[in-house]
């Protein structure tokens, strides 16, 4: 088994402005085979967390820890840590001009395993997670995200964790733009990775349909760079009534407090 | 109806992301290369894209009320007296270093032209010929003073002929091979006749001081394919005129692929003669500290209905890599139902190498399908990088797959799956010296 530890993060960016702090001290611990859910409104900072865990450059780490099995991971550049089994499914997917998928793919499975894959089970192996997602055989030939339509988007990214068996998968929204069957499928293929056990989930989402599918053991509510509530499945479904109007007010009266 | 987009390169990334550097559009300032040399000159106006024989002995004068800037107003001669001398601050000579031409603008080209062989399907006729030879100057007029110095120089000619409604099976195969260092002039003929569907692949290797006048004549309804391979060894020089004259309903594909070469300057042409013609220009390049390569090409829709598409690709990498390109594009008033767009693109790897890219869209007509042209300098997206990287791909391979899958849309073009696999090889090799 294995634990993500995130220790009292603080993230800053750099804007015209000058720098912004964007989470103000977040703590998650998650064990392999737990599914958690982020929820909160736009702009809270769910983004931020899922890429500072990922190592995207333009976030600045100003206090706070993140480890994996007691290892630093913020002092892992960006490949190391998908090598260490940190996924992230990201909520835009960058297209990669010139660059296939079929390409693409078999590279990035030989770094995380440092090792070529078999060509015949691989090639057979990407088939099958390409048919159980949906996704036209001839996407294969494709560039890289190139021109794909924001589902399809969403529908290779789950193919990679699919793919390339991560320790600790974080789910950027990957619901947001699916109509239902597309949801269905894509919550299909979280379940999968997950069966063995072997994975943790970072569910990061705006709104509770895709709980419908992917349940979750535990439920954190984020607002304003900070988790405010924590709870099981059942605090979604509060959410899903009452929204989160009842937690921006609630972090307004804390921070006025602490300014006083 | 016009249609006239300047779109900005994929390549690019959002300019609000501070933590790309770089990406910035070249503009067209004065390059400092030739700098410091007195005066400039402006080209006595010409007219007329192209002239038959009888144009052979004189420069075409006239042009009146053509502005020196436009294109229409290039001058254009077979003869070397009719081009001033060489100051480097001339518009079409403004990016070239004069001094590492080694004499191409201002000795007698008396060396040793490079041998050329001739590999091609039965069929295709290959001959030496003399400078009388009726075939000579049908397709071009030098439109500088080192192509019309090759002119005046050049001791005999190979003209490669497609016989009307010939297919080749296979390419022919033109192999330009130096051996010297004296300055030379060096002429060949391509003649595609009508309804004929070829391939020419003309490469250059070896070392060579030389330069050379590549015509290209595309008879009616032919399908010519000419890839213009540069691949030198370091310390050559190379200036290389390359015009095509294109008949009714012909169908034209020029690639110019420069990787090696001290100094290597090609300047493609397509003149459309009637209606219906096509014509693609592909180009890539990869300059290394040091190298000089520019490219200079001119797209004359001169008349009706006729349709190009110009894409330029290079990267550079090294101190005082430098590239240059430059695309005039010009659709007269006659050309009307012209479809035409120009773009470049150039990927900077290192700091200290340098892309100059300018298009000249010239539109004398509001009676076309459209026309539009592009131009991005960047350095790799970190975005594109960020994304390989966060599925484990070490930083250097992932920007060998951007650079390799960037510069592969063009050579997905050549279609001759032999030279295809060589390319990719060639820019595996350039890219490799980069890791060091
Ligand atoms: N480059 C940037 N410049 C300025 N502000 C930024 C930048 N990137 C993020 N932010 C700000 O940081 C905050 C958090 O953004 P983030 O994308 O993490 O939110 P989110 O919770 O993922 O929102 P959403 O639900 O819309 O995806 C927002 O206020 C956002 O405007
Ligand atoms: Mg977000």
């Amino acid at each position: 088994m294995s634990t993500l530890e995130i220790k009292d993060l603080h993230v800053s960016i750099e804007t015209e402005q000058g720098t912004k702090e964007i989470l103000k001290g977040v703590s998650l611990t998650i064990k392999t085979g737990e599914t958690h859910a982020i929820m909160g409104p736009n702009g809270s900072g769910k983004s931020t967390l899922a890429s500072t865990i990922a190592g995207h450059p333009r976030y600045t780490v100003t206090s706070g820890s993140i480890t994996l099995d007691g290892e630093d991971v913020l002092a892992m550049s960006v490949d190391e840590r998908a090598r260490a089994g940190v996924f992230l499914a990201m909520q835009y997917p960058v297209e990669v001009p010139g660059v296939t998928m079929t390409n693409f793919l078999r590279t990035a499975k030989t770094a995380i395993d440092g090792e070529a894959p078999a060509l015949r089970t691989w090639t057979k192996d990407v088939k099958a997670a390409m048919a159980q997602l949906r996704i036209d055989a001839d996407f294969a030939q494709r560039n890289v995200n190139e021109g794909f339509s924001g589902g399809e988007k969403k529908r290779v990214e789950i193919l990679q964790l699919e793919l390339f068996k991560p320790k600790f998968a974080v789910l950027d929204e990957t619901d947001s733009g699916l109509d239902v069957d597309a949801l269905k499928v894509v919550s299909e293929g979280v379940n999968r990775a997950h069966e063995g056990g072997n994975m943790g989930t970072l569910l990061i989402t705006h709104y509770t349909r895709i709980l419908r599918y992917i349940k979750p053991d535990f439920v954190h509510v984020f607002v304003d760079g900070q988790v405010v509530e924590e709870g099981g499945p059942e605090l979604a479904d509060r959410l899903e009534e009452e929204g989160y109007d009842r937690y921006a007010t609630g972090a307004a009266t804390i921070a006025a407090a602490a300014q006083a | 109806m016009t249609d006239i987009t300047t779109e900005k390169a994929r390549i690019g990334a959002p300019s609000a992301q501070p933590f790309i550097d770089g990406f910035t559009e070249e503009g067209e300032s004065l390059s400092p290369i030739n700098a410091g040399t007195a005066g400039s000159t402006a080209a006595a106006p010409s007219a007329g894209p192209l002239a038959g024989d009888s144009a052979k002995s004189h420069s075409h004068g006239g042009g009146v009320g053509i502005p020196d800037s436009s294109r229409a107003g290039r001058l254009t001669s077979y003869q070397l007296a009719d081009f001033k001398p060489l100051t480097g601050l001339e518009e079409d000579w403004r990016f070239t270093p004069l001094k590492r031409l080694r004499g191409l603008h201002s000795e007698v080209l008396s060396g040793a032209a490079p041998a050329v062989a001739v590999t091609a399907p039965a069929g295709v006729v290959v001959e030496t010929v003399g400078r009388d030879d009726k075939r000579i100057g049908q397709a071009g007029i030098p439109e500088d003073r080192v192509s019309a110095n090759a002119w005046e120089n050049f001791a005999e000619a190979t003209v490669v002929t497609v016989p009307a409604e010939f297919e080749a099976e296979g390419e022919i195969s033109v192999v330009v091979t130096g051996a010297g260092e004296e300055a030379s002039a060096q002429h060949i003929v391509i003649v595609a006749e009508r309804f004929s569907k070829s391939v020419v692949v003309l490469e250059h290797q070896g070392t060579a001081i030389v330069s050379e006048n590549v015509e290209i004549i595309v008879e009616d309804g032919a399908q010519l394919t000419v890839i213009s391979l540069q691949e030198w060894n370091d310390n050559a020089v190379h200036a290389s005129s390359q015009q095509a004259k294109l008949g009714r309903d012909a169908k034209f594909k020029h690639i110019v692929v420069s990787l090696g070469g001290d100094l290597v300057r090609v300047t493609p042409s397509a003149r459309f003669t009637a209606p219906g013609g096509e014509a693609e220009m592909f180009g890539l390049y990869f300059a290394d500290a040091g190298q000089h390569l520019e490219q200079r090409l001119f797209v004359d829709h001169a008349v009706a209905n006729c349709k190009s598409n110009v894409l330029y690709k290079g990267a550079l990498q090294g101190r005082n890599a430098h590239a240059v390109w430059v695309g005039d594009v010009l659709i007269r008033k006659e050309a009307e139902g012209t479809d035409s767009y120009e773009a470049n693109r150039n990927l900077l790897l290192t700091d200290g190498a340098r892309a100059d890219s300018v298009p000249n869209l010239e539109i004398e007509t509001g009676l076309i399908e459209g026309a539009g042209h592009a131009s991005a300098t960047g350095r790799l997206d970190d975005e594109h990088l960020f994304y390989l990287m966060a599925r484990g791909i070490p930083e250097d391979v992932a920007r060998r797959l951007v650079v390799r899958g960037f510069l592969n849309e063009i050579i997905q073009q050549i279609k001759v799956p032999a030279l295809e696999e060589r390319l990719t090889a060639a820019v595996e090799r350039e890219l490799a010296v980069s890791d060091n």
